[in-house]
């Protein structure tokens, strides 16, 4: 059953975005991690896109435009000059060493393809093979949130859970209400800016955004 | 109509006190926009009692009596907050600890999050709730952090990462919904109205449900404070100011429980199972016993108060998933109750902390004598959320044991052990805190404590007697929860 | 089957003769990619032709598997360019080709390389010995999880039904391949001792890995390791064009493809030697410690092919 040229291509911009989870996992420089999320929105623009050509649903064009102007454009370019002006040390310093959080990694993401096929099996999309990888995604970023102890990967990892949620929405059910969308959108970009005022303040207290200064509220 | 009003008022007033917040008079003018909301809901409840359940605006509000009176209860709250909150911040600025600038930021964030928590309760989209909910915590993680402290930096941060977290689950819940609905309904805006789906529960897939429920409860469940999620929930609480640990406590997490109960009436009129209350009931529970066993080593009053809004807030949880008339209308009268306590607590202890200059228990002493007011307040307030009749809270405790020992026996020696824990801790810390020694002096002005007392008159008159409109309406609103 | 016989020896000896171009090409890439002139491109012929020529200076403890290693490495790396299909597919000697036999010749030569490194019992050799075998170690289990991944799709392990199937089936984008091809990369630069792994120019103990293991080699063994090496490389960029870009090999037993499929394989080899040129130009040999962790990356690569492949393509 071969699918439709489009929908190949869809596929294999499915296989580059968890190549990008992965190489996210195992970068080792922060800069080099905005470039890889910049890439991931990309990858996530183009699939919606393609999508949309292939299945007539129209409002998933401007879903993309949204995604490149957001995720490509705006967050990465805040990111930069935060890592400027923040003046951040550029290492990452995983917490796990990162040939363990590979094979985490791997792990999760055979546990996340098991967990996707029951739901695709009942999807009426054509996409819905790409469930899989999306789910692989969020927890791949999960698990990069948790092995990091600086603020802006873990940032970075949050965002690439919403990369996934997104996808997930796409391929399983063709994405979700535009209004809702146009939401959710509008809540990561806030949350983005809060967080920016929110790094300088630690900054400011803290003289660096380890977050290993900010363990004392402990149980007593 | 009346809708617009209550919603527009509060972000009418977030955006007027962005510009204008650092004016001298901010707080009366943040008091009036949360009368003027106040009033707007009253209307509209009002409304509601004469005609029903009503949607508005071609589908994408829906009211009824369920989300109804959470509306009056969260602007009721909002606005004797704002009243406790005007001379409580001009003392902290006296103090230093505050600026102009951070009052600015205060204020509109206050508007901006009684907006969020509104247009959360008053939805009749899935998705709009969601972005509801993250848009409120996105407005209180500033003011958790307002102090600058390096303890209140870490609460707002692990605050937004972990609701973060907790909210995007949520995300996968409500993507999953839609999945499910839109082979029932087709796809566009109208799969994820509530009112939509609640038409045809029966025709969703169960498996997708069932998945969607456990993510939705875990992801909302986080902001509800439900252990193992509750990590974030006494930081946050305890280091912002008090009139913003009174909001959260008291309303936000009334609000993502009401999310929850949406969604777990969708998901019962699926399964047709008891797998949604079992989970909630299994939640509740431990909340409340994991927070009644760490309520002892607290020497914090307010993150102390914040584990008491875990074990309650479990308890309500626990209540729900029990099911049933008697349980939901219980549920109910301690939601209430509850808001109404805590944040009457919080506006004491806000006031004894403030003369104290510290948030230790052990530097609190004797408020009896420095300042009668304020330890009457602390002491009422205490007694009243350890569930002593006639407040109100013994009242919606004693159903909810009640129907434990009715339906689901095993629960109730956790639930009592862990009540009767809580009680002796949480007295324990504050009878020395009200009647101990002290050498100071007794103060000489007066604090505003007028809300407090008129919390604590309101939970004492429904523990007494509920007046039959009032019952009605929560009878109505447990139907509508499956009772 | 005379004519597929004569077909197979011309592959062979088209395969032996063309590595060392091939080498030469990639120098010259290089040399032009970092702005210096380069020498020739049929140098390391006339390096080859000036070994053949010279007079074997060998330890004097030294064993016969010392002077038998060579031939036999390059008699394994003559084999495995033999069977791995360039211009024509399903040969008289394709049979053989199974990629796991394939993995095994290469570790024949491997195992012969390193105990006559060994052999003299200077610490250079035993050194490179052991840095070898460790990145080969890593090494093969990706290599063999890229060939799992393609014999997924083509349901054998037979390298001419591999390339049967993908090469001549309708043009369908395997996601799974394109995790595999990035593994594949990543194997074949540290078995071909290039370039982020292995600087096939340096001699600093610090950093040599293959190069210390043919310090002892002189003459007509050292001319024939050096053959070896580039026909190693040449037979990996024809696996890798083989699994990935098989267009335009011969089918079986068709004939008038082959002057066609001969011009394929010269433009697929030498934009594969230009690509690898311009990937060691921009990148920096990884220090050895971190060796692991790049394979570790590739094996961890192949195993999401698979993945893939069972989540996308079934």
């Amino acid at each position: 059953m071969a699918l439709s040229y489009h929908l190949q291509v869809v596929n294999l911009l499915a296989a580059l975005l968890l190549l990008i989870s992965f190489a996210m996992l195992s970068q080792r420089r922060i800069v080099g991690l905005i470039t890889l999320f910049a890439w991931q929105g990309a990858a996530l623009a183009v699939s919606t896109s393609l999508v949309a050509w292939a299945t007539g649903q129209h409002h998933l064009y401007y879903s993309a435009a949204l995604t490149v102007l957001l995720k490509v454009i705006v967050m990465p370019w805040i990111f930069y000059r935060l890592v400027k002006e923040l003046d951040v040390n550029r290492d990452v310093e995983p917490m796990i060493n990162i040939p363990t959080t590979m094979l985490i990694g791997i792990v999760l993401v055979i546990f996340a393809f098991n967990l996707a096929l029951p739901i695709s099996a009942l999807s009426g999309t054509v996409t819905r093979s790409t469930l899989g990888i999306a789910m692989a995604t969020v927890l791949l970023a999960f698990l990069m949130m948790i092995t990091r102890s600086k603020a802006i990967p873990q940032v970075i990892g949050f965002l690439a859970m919403e990369n996934g949620l997104f996808f997930a929405a796409t391929s399983a059910t063709y994405g979700m209400p535009l209004v809702v969308e146009l939401g959710v959108a509008l809540d990561v970009l806030v949350g983005v800016f809060v967080l920016g005022i929110f790094f300088f303040q630690i900054r400011e207290t803290f003289d660096s955004l380890d977050l290993k200064h900010m363990e004392k509220l402990k149980e007593k | 109509m009346e809708i617009y009003w209550v919603l527009g008022i509060p972000i009418a007033g977030g955006v007027f006190l962005a510009l204008w917040g650092s004016r001298r008079n901010a707080p009366e003018i943040n008091a009036l926009v949360s009368m003027l909301t106040f009033l707007a809901a009253a209307m509209l409840t009002q409304r509601i009692i004469e005609q029903g359940p009503m949607m508005v605006g071609n589908g994408w509000f829906f009211i009824d009596s369920f989300n109804v009176f959470l509306v009056t209860l969260t602007a009721f709250v909002a606005f004797t907050t704002s009243l406790f909150s005007r001379p409580y911040m001009r003392i902290e600025k006296e103090h230093g600890r505050l600026n102009d600038k951070r009052l600015r930021l205060y204020h509109s964030s206050y508007q901006v999050f009684i907006a969020a928590m509104l247009l959360a309760l008053t939805t009749n989209n899935m998705g709009i709730l969601w972005v509801s909910m993250e848009a409120a915590t996105l407005a209180t993680v500033l003011l958790v952090s307002l102090y600058r402290t390096p303890a209140s930096l870490e609460a707002a941060w692990k605050y937004f990462i972990l609701c973060g977290v907790g909210i995007a689950q949520a995300l996968f819940g409500t993507i999953l919904l839609y999945f499910a609905a839109e082979k029932v309904l087709g796809s566009g805006g109208t799969a994820l109205l509530w009112t939509q789906l609640n038409g045809v529960k029966a025709q969703l897939e169960p498996t997708v449900l069932q998945l969607a429920f456990v993510f939705l409860l875990v992801g909302y469940g986080t902001k509800v404070g439900l252990a193992p999620l509750h990590n974030w929930l006494p930081d946050a609480h305890a280091e912002g100011p008090t009139p913003v640990s009174a909001v959260l406590s008291g309303l936000l997490l009334n609000v993502a429980l009401y999310a929850v109960m949406r969604c777990k009436v969708l998901v019962d009129g699926a399964l047709h199972t008891d797998m949604a209350g079992n989970l909630m009931m299994g939640f509740g529970l431990l909340s409340v016993v994991v927070a009644a066993f760490l309520i002892k080593r607290q020497t914090d009053v307010k993150r102390m108060f914040a584990y008491s809004s875990i074990e309650h807030m479990g308890l309500i949880t626990f209540t729900f998933g029990m099911g049933g008339a008697v349980a939901s209308f219980a549920g109910l009268l301690h939601m209430t109750m509850h808001s109404l306590t805590k944040s009457a607590i919080f506006f004491a202890v806000g006031h004894a902390t403030q003369k104290a200059g510290t948030q230790v228990m052990d530097g609190i002493r004797g408020l009896i004598k420095t300042n009668p007011t304020v330890g009457w307040g602390l002491m009422l307030g205490t007694v009243a959320i350890l569930g002593v009749p006639p407040f109100g809270v013994f009242a919606s405790e004693f159903l909810i044991i009640t129907t434990a020992m009715h339906e689901h026996p095993w629960a109730t020696p956790f639930l009592l052990t862990a009540l009767g824990v809580a009680f002796a801790a949480i007295f324990g810390r504050v009878q020395p805190m009200v009647f101990g020694e002290t050498e100071l002096p007794r103060l000489p002005h007066m604090p505003a404590l007028a809300p407090v007392f008129v919390h604590l008159g309101l939970v004492l008159m429904l523990g007494l007697f509920i007046p039959p409109y009032l019952a009605a309406w929560y009878r109505q609103a447990a139907q509508l929860l499956g009772g | 089957m005379s004519t597929g016989i004569l077909l197979q020896i011309a592959q062979t000896l088209i395969a032996i003769l063309l590595a060392p171009l091939l080498m030469g090409w990639v120098n010259q890439c290089r040399a032009w990619l970092q702005g210096r002139s380069a020498p020739s491109i049929a140098q390391p012929y006339r390096t080859l032709r000036k070994l053949f020529h010279k007079d074997a200076v060998i330890a004097s403890n030294a064993s016969p598997l010392f002077r038998f290693a060579p031939y036999m490495i390059f008699a394994c790396m003559a084999l495995a360019a033999g069977i791995v299909p360039t211009i024509a597919n399903d040969l008289p000697f394709s049979p053989a080709a199974d990629v796991i036999a394939l993995v095994g010749i290469f570790a024949l030569a491997r195992a012969f390389q390193a105990l006559a490194a060994m052999d003299i019992g200077t610490s250079f050799g035993t050194l490179g010995a052991r840095r070898e075998m460790l990145v080969s170690f890593l090494a093969e289990p990706a290599l063999l999880m890229v060939f799992f991944t393609a014999s997924l799709i083509s349901h054998s392990t037979e390298l001419s039904v591999i390339v049967a199937t993908l090469a001549h089936r309708d043009f369908i984008i395997y996601p799974s391949m394109a995790f595999a091809a990035v593994a594949f990369w990543m194997v074949s630069t540290a078995e071909n001792a290039r370039i982020p792994i292995d600087n096939p120019a340096t001699h600093l103990e610090l950093t040599m890995i293959h190069e210390a293991m043919i310090l002892e080699y002189s003459a007509r063994h050292l001319a024939l390791i050096e053959w070896a090496v580039a026909m190693k490389l040449f037979t990996y960029s024809a696996l890798g064009i083989a699994l990935f870009v098989p267009w335009g090999i011969a089918p079986q037993g068709d004939f008038s493809a082959l002057p066609l499929a001969l011009a394929a394989m010269i433009v697929k080899l030498g934009a594969g030697g230009a690509v690898l040129a311009f990937i060691e130009t921009i990148s920096a040999k990884v220090r050895l410690f971190r060796a692991p962790e790049f394979l570790g990356t590739a094996f961890l690569l192949a195993v999401l092919g698979m993945l893939t492949h069972f989540l996308l393509e079934v």
